[in-house]
């Protein structure tokens, strides 16, 4: 599996710790998928936020601060300064949203605080459409990660542009990337990695399940699958059909 | 003086943000702060100066995705 930032991973399942029905639950999910990564926020101290950093550290995976609701740059790199002191992590992902309603993210924006941060030493995720060009200069800004969506957060839609993750993919052979928001069902991870994705991160997909621990159970082998699948070099489709069964010997009957 | 913490209005008597922090009873905690906008580390809010009207910020460890 391709590093993040020099970190190697167990698992290409990167998990969020939003919307648990309770903390509990969260952390059965988190032991469930076996993620290897958890997302955080920063948000006004009202009293939960010291024992909730205590439980994140209990859980014993890596730490990935968001700039979630950020519709500025500045905002963005602020809210990323005040978060790699309080997580002790340069890991940052970078989210600009540039409009309400789909949650996309402002490529501008994104650009902006991506050269900012990379310069300040920052270890950039930034959350980006699948446009190849973005991708390109967000890699010309120092981002050695990239996490195109596959759907806007929290629509559980799926990879909505597949054509446009491939080709995403296969232009940027060397750069890890994560497939980021709007996976809702395990085989839509499954597909993200045996797309040749390195990770994908979610969360409302298994913590607003029925049952969020046997989801997360879910994506844990969904990944394993797909990511089994990817090494193990998958058949070409076709469009005809080609007999499995071997035709010389068959019977005259 | 007064100053918005949080998006509150609050008395305090110290002169610099580390002060404000512990008479707020977050000198201990485990948080970030900013002050009209900028981030404002740790090691600086001993000699950072509070104002009449300043704009902080006191952000913690929260759920996200």
């Amino acid at each position: 599996m391709r590093d993040f930032y020099g970190v190697t991973l167990d698992s290409p399942l990167m998990l969020g710790t939003a919307q648990y029905p309770s903390p509990a639950v969260m952390a059965a999910a988190f032991r469930a998928s076996g993620a290897s990564v958890a997302t955080v926020s920063l948000r006004r101290e009202t009293g939960g936020g010291q024992a909730f950093w205590q439980m994140i550290k209990g859980l014993g995976v890596h730490v990935l601060p968001n700039t979630a609701g950020c519709y500025s740059a500045r905002e963005a790199i602020t809210t990323a300064r005040m978060a790699r002191e309080v997580f002790e992590t340069n890991w940052i992902k970078l989210e600009v949203i540039g409009h309400a309603d789909t949650l996309q993210p402002d490529p501008f924006g994104t650009l902006e605080a991506a050269e900012t941060l990379s310069a300040e030493g920052f270890e950039v995720f930034p959350y980006m459409t699948e446009d190849q060009v973005l991708a390109q200069r967000l890699v010309d800004a120092g981002c050695r990660v990239l996490m195109p969506w596959g759907a806007p957060i929290g629509s559980g839609l799926g990879l909505n542009n597949r054509y446009g993750l491939r080709t995403l993919r296969a232009a940027f052979p060397d750069i890890p990337m994560v497939v980021d928001a709007g996976i809702g069902l395990p085989s839509h991870a499954a597909d993200a990695i045996e797309m040749g994705f390195d990770a994908v991160l979610l969360n409302t997909a298994v913590a607003q399940a029925s049952d969020p621990v046997a989801m997360a159970e879910g994506f844990g082998l969904a990944v394993r699958g797909g990511a089994l699948a990817q090494r193990a070099g998958p058949m070409a489709p076709r469009d005809m059909a080609v007999p499995s069964t071997p035709v010389i010997g068959k019977a005259w009957l | 003086m007064r100053i918005e913490v949080n998006g509150d209005m609050h008395e305090v008597t110290g002169a610099t943000l580390a002060d404000a922090l512990d008479q707020l009873g977050w000198g201990k905690a485990k948080v970030a702060t900013a002050l009209n906008g900028e981030f404002v580390p740790a090691s600086a809010r001993a000699e950072q100066v509070l104002r009449d009207g300043d704009r902080l910020e006191v952000l913690a460890p929260m759920q996200g995705g």
